[in-house]
């Protein structure tokens, strides 16, 4: 059983829950947080002041999947995702020890 | 007594009341979420202490016959203001119409020294400076004092209000000094809608301040509605097409911004001037406020919402302009430059002149008293975790409220003696 962790635009994440779903990635947890890869981030002005945005926005998308779905899943979330642009975000993958479902308490 | 004119002031001294609260809506969007409520409040508590202390001695001071620098304690704790008519209208009516003012002006100052300056101190200092520094210039101006003998025109308090707490907010922030953070923290607007809302809001209320100054219900009351509507509108034109020409792109916070410093602007000159030299001083009166903002942001100067450039700096060009602008035609009063009597200007040159030396002075000593009693700042710790917490106990916004963990406690005191009360009905 694998974890796999995805960063992405905020604006990709229905189409990388409708991707995964299409693999048959059942379940997801979303997360919203900040980072900078390559990005330098975007100016705002505020009454003739600047400030540098440095840390953007981004949506981290993780899910738990059977070994053999790994590949497929990854694979799904970067067509998703990927615009081409710098910013479009990583997928990591980990391996988890154990799984269990709260409401019936079976190891998954 | 005229019914009409009494029914528009009772309409008019509602909508000035309303600004105070608009005011805080503006302030509070332009501050970070840390601090909103601190500064939301330093404009509400206006409405109780200077509201207050306006029946006590402040209208007295203002409109009591007295002398040309000051009123007198004629009228203390409203002696002598009663049904009886001001005017055309009840005078208690004129009072209240009058503490609207004293209220908004004092909330003013507050834009200066927010996210820093400790609550009681400002309480204080705004109590204090309502009766040592309001009351007297609004004397002078409205109550019969020597800027309204020597012929100096203030249609809505352009000067009494605005001049005086643009010079009020630049030495506070001066005295109380910059935000720790000033140089190095992304001071941000934490909510740009509550900005425009504020702002709206503010104009709403101008209808009232300026319209309801002409203290009637008639032609020049829709004379100064007039310039109420064209003048912001023309600050607005100017200061948008001074954004986008210098940053690109037209911006929320700017249009807030103009919309007030036309607003101010006009003010002297609401019942003056005739329509399109109402668009002609909000034009123009876009530039040194616009420049001005920019030019302080690059300062060491900390006057947070910028009070000195919008009101400070918008007020004293609106009250030059009102002797540049002004037309005998339209109001039996006086004529300005453009109309032949350049003397008008100069009248009003030290109209302003005085506002801005008394004002300044006094603010300062003000603040040094109130600095003995308690301090002026707020904690160190206290302004880094932010006055809403550490000034009221209190938060904005209470972001995933389940991630909080907090849980009601029960006061002590309280339920033991409710639990012996029951018990005592039991037993009866």
């Amino acid at each position: 059983m694998q974890l796999i962790k995805s960063i992405v635009r905020p604006d990709k994440v229905d189409a990388v829950k409708d991707a995964l779903a299409q693999v048959g990635v059942s379940g997801l947890t979303v997360i919203e947080v900040r980072g900078h890869g390559q990005q330098k981030g975007h100016t705002a002005v505020y009454r003739g002041r600047e400030y540098e945005v440095t840390l953007l926005p981004k949506i981290l998308v993780e899910c738990v999947v059977q070994d053999h779905l790994v590949q497929p899943a990854v694979k799904a979330v970067i067509e998703a995702a990927r615009t081409g642009q710098i910013g479009d975000g990583r997928v990591y993958v980990t391996p988890v020890a154990e799984s269990y479902k709260i409401r019936t308490g079976e190891r998954e | 007594m005229n019914q009409a004119d009494t029914a528009w002031m009772l309409i008019s001294t509602a909508l000035v009341l309303l600004m105070t609260p608009a005011l805080a809506f503006f302030y509070g969007g332009l501050v970070r979420s840390k601090n909103a409520l601190n500064t939301m409040m330093m404009s509400f508590i206006s409405l109780g202490f200077v509201g207050i202390l306006w029946a006590v001695a402040g209208y007295s001071l203002a409109f009591g016959s007295g002398n040309a620098a000051v009123g007198d304690f004629s009228h203390v704790f409203l002696k002598g203001v009663g049904l009886e008519a001001q005017g055309t209208i009840p005078h208690l009516l004129y009072m209240c119409y009058q503490a609207t003012f004293a209220i908004i002006t004092a909330a003013l100052i507050s834009g200066a020294i927010v996210e820093r300056m400790r609550f009681s101190a400002y309480v204080l200092f705004i109590s204090a400076w309502t009766l040592v520094v309001y009351s007297p210039i609004a004397h002078w101006v409205w109550g019969g004092g020597w800027l309204a003998k020597m012929g100096a025109l203030d249609f809505a308090g352009g000067t009494v209000v605005h001049v005086n707490a643009g010079i009020a907010a630049l030495v506070a922030a001066r005295l109380v000094g910059q935000r720790r953070d000033y140089a190095s923290a992304s001071l941000v607007p934490h909510n740009v809608p509550f900005t425009l809302l504020g702002a709206g809001v503010l104009w709403f209320g101008w209808f009232g301040f300026n319209a309801g100054s002409a203290n009637a219900a008639n032609a020049l009351a829709g004379l100064a509605f007039t310039t109420t509507l064209l003048a912001p509108a023309a600050t607005l034109v100017v200061w948008t097409l001074l954004d986008a020409v210098r940053s690109k792109k037209p911006t929320a916070v700017g249009c807030a911004t103009a919309i007030v410093v036309g607003l101010v602007a006009i003010t002297p000159a609401a019942g003056f001037v005739g329509p399109m030299s109402a668009i002609a001083l909000g034009g123009l009166a876009a530039f040194p406020s616009y420049f001005a903002l920019i030019w302080r942001a690059r300062t060491s100067l900390d006057d947070s919402l910028d009070v000195v450039a919008a009101h400070g700096l918008g007020g004293t060009v609106g009250a030059l302009l009102t002797g540049v602008f002004a037309q005998k035609a339209l109001n039996t009063v006086s004529d300005g430059l453009l109309f032949g009597n350049p003397r008008q200007l100069l009248v009003q040159a030290v109209a302003v002149g005085a506002a801005l030396a008394y004002s300044g002075v006094m603010t300062f000593v003000l603040l040094k008293l109130v600095s003995a009693v308690v301090p002026l700042r707020a904690d160190e710790a206290d302004e880094s975790v932010g006055m809403d917490l550490t000034q009221h106990g209190e938060e904005a916004y209470v972001h995933g409220a389940d991630l909080a963990s907090s849980r009601a406690v029960e006061p002590a005191g309280a339920h033991a003696a409710f639990a012996e009360l029951t018990r005592a009905l039991d037993t009866q």
